[in-house]
């Protein structure tokens, strides 16, 4: 029996430093891992003694990409520890900016890093010379997200306008009003990519996935609703960890998360798209129907359509903010700080971002607990290489690199943020 | 179409002064602009690079190297003459970075008339603040190259 061993030492077109091994014997996938080897970067320790409010700033950046899910999860669990609650206002405007880092973040991924798999490319540059109009298009509306988060946070990477509480400013509606024309073609644009990359030649793949996401009825969830699975799990954030667990695995700089019974379980936006496509809006329910989509998609390299059909929800989202935009007075609810747990979640570009804090009477963190989405996703991605290894054991090696780093690709994967990643080899016994 | 000489460059500094040697650009126009220079930096998503591209005929840009040359090396790329390659330069976010957002931009026909391109390679690229000695020592060389005044027009009429 032949042992085969396939190895990707760099993990191309994904966020930070990673690796993939794999060890066959003869027809059987004896092992897969999905190597994190970013370092560690502690950022819960770092947090331990300072003072709650500087909590957001800081967990802002373990990304670069995804800022405001970790300032959002920051602000939602001080506030929970300290009893406030912000005024609608504040939590529309919130809203508006997490459509900003959808919009910026998925049309990113799914156009300049995940399109070329499915076009024989390999990188945005040859797509740019092959489709220059797409990455035109990719580029305006990258450029539409990050004007939203320069509007309403102050910039557009680690934005410094936000705050527990709210806002130290609110945004002049003037300007607010100004997005409104370029979102409205943001939407139309989105819809084209998602009807143009429809005609991709899928691999054919899926399982039946434990689809985990906030679950919300009136809207489709970014910043609210309960933790909830296409499985009947239903609970509220404060139940987090009675339901899921975080352990170390030698391979891995990130901590893997499971379901506590100990099965994989997949977060992002298969998930939120099967958990809520009831609240999706009409026209993006539409072009979901359109490019040949269910109300489930379990095939995972159809996961880029998701992610565009949500740049189109964003912006159309966005544009109703934005139409409906009133000034929140006072910009922020000031508390006084009290000793206290609170627990935050929201929808990450690529899933629920989960964060608990404890304060102390004076407002200084006592502990505190960040489970980013890519951490969750990684056993789910091992058994989604392991399945893909095993289905296309047949092809060649550099083939079947290439496959398993797309199924990789297929998540996004976060890398910086998980260690809080890859190279590609394949043991052929 | 405006003169390029009349056209001061706009001078980026790219990189993460969180990461080490990764900063040296930010590192070096920090020092440019106490001298009066426009500068700018950037740090993270490459695609930023293109918003940038299209505000001046005339950029020019200082990044970290990472392409196993002794750590300091020095290299002055222009943009308009020759491609850059993906593998000189340190990326980070999504490996879209420097190379790939001139490359692109290339591709795009959304090259500023003139892109300069300098790099110093970098030792360490970790988690940390300040520079290494052997890449200051080549950054500092940097900031005097570019830092000093332009050489004046020779005189005419009779000596």
């Amino acid at each position: 029996m032949t042992e085969r061993i396939i190895q990707v030492d760099a993990l191309a077109r994904v966020e930070g430093e990673g690796a993939l091994y794999v060890r066959m014997k003869g027809d059987m996938v004896e092992k897969v891992e999905f190597r994190i080897f970013e370092p560690p970067r502690f950022f819960e320790a770092f947090l331990e003694g300072r003072d709650a409010l500087e909590t957001p700033d800081i967990t802002s950046r373990i990304c670069g990409i995804c800022p405001i899910a970790y300032i959002m999860g920051a602000c939602q669990a001080i506030e929970m520890a300290w009893g406030l609650e912000v005024t609608p206002e504040i939590a529309a405007l919130r809203r508006l900016i997490y459509c900003g880092e959808w919009i910026q973040s998925h049309t990113l991924h799914a156009v300049m890093l995940h399109a070329p798999d499915f076009l024989g490319l390999h990188d945005a540059i040859q797509i740019a010379q092959a489709q220059p109009d797409l990455v035109r298009q990719a580029l305006r509306l990258k450029k539409l997200g990050n004007t939203i988060m320069e509007v309403v946070g102050g910039r557009a990477v680690h934005p410094v306008n936000t705050r527990i509480g709210g806002f130290y400013k609110a945004p002049d509606p003037e300007d607010i009003r100004a997005m409104i024309p370029e979102l409205d073609w943001g939407a139309e644009a989105a819809r084209a990519l998602v009807l143009a990359f429809a005609k991709f030649d899928f691999p054919q793949d899926g399982t039946d996935y434990t689809f985990v996401s906030l679950v919300d009825r009136e809207r489709y969830p970014i910043l609210q609703g309960r933790i909830g699975s296409n499985r009947g799990l239903d609970i509220d954030v404060t139940r987090f960890n009675d339901h899921f667990t975080e352990t170390h695995v030698s391979h891995s700089n990130a901590l893997q998360g499971r379901m506590r019974d100990g099965s994989a379980y997949l977060v992002g936006p298969l998930a939120r798209y099967a958990n809520n496509y009831d609240t999706l809006c009409p026209t993006v329910q539409a072009t979901a129907r359109d490019a040949g989509l269910g109300r489930v998609v379990t095939n995972p390299f159809q996961s880029i359509l998701v992610r565009l059909i949500e740049v189109q929800y964003a912006c159309e989202e966005a544009a109703r903010l934005a139409r409906a935009y009133v000034p929140p007075v006072p910009a922020h609810i000031d508390t006084p700080p009290r000793a206290g747990v609170g627990h935050g979640i929201t929808e990450a570009p690529r899933g629920i971002c989960y964060h608990r804090y404890e304060t102390d009477t004076e407002g200084r963190i006592m502990a505190a607990q960040i489970v980013p989405p890519t951490s969750q996703n990684q056993p789910q991605i091992e058994e989604d290489l392991t399945r893909v290894v095993t289905a296309n054991r047949h092809l060649p090696d550099a083939d079947l690199k290439w496959r398993c780093e797309q199924t990789i690709r297929n998540y996004d994967p976060c890398i910086s943020c998980a260690t809080h990643f890859l190279k590609l080899r394949v043991d052929r016994d | 179409m405006t003169e390029l000489s009349s056209c001061p460059p706009l001078i980026v500094g790219i990189g993460s002064p969180f990461r080490h040697d990764d900063g040296v650009g930010p590192w070096v126009t920090q020092r440019l602009a106490r001298a009066g220079l426009e500068t700018t930096e950037h740090a993270g998503d490459g695609t930023g690079l293109l918003d940038l591209f299209l505000t001046r005929p005339s950029l020019i840009l200082i990044d970290a190297t990472r392409s196993r040359q002794p750590p300091g090396t020095y290299v002055c790329l222009d943009a308009g003459v020759a491609p850059v390659q993906a593998d000189l330069f340190h990326y980070s976010t999504h490996r879209f970075g420097l190379a790939e957002a001139v490359e692109t931009a290339r591709a795009l026909g959304l090259l500023p008339r003139r892109l300069i391109i300098h790099g110093i390679e970098g030792q360490n690229f970790g988690q940390g603040q300040g520079l290494s000695e052997v890449v200051e020592t080549a950054a500092e060389a940097l900031v005097d190259r570019l830092g000093a005044p332009p050489p004046a027009p020779p005189k005419e009429g009779p000596a």
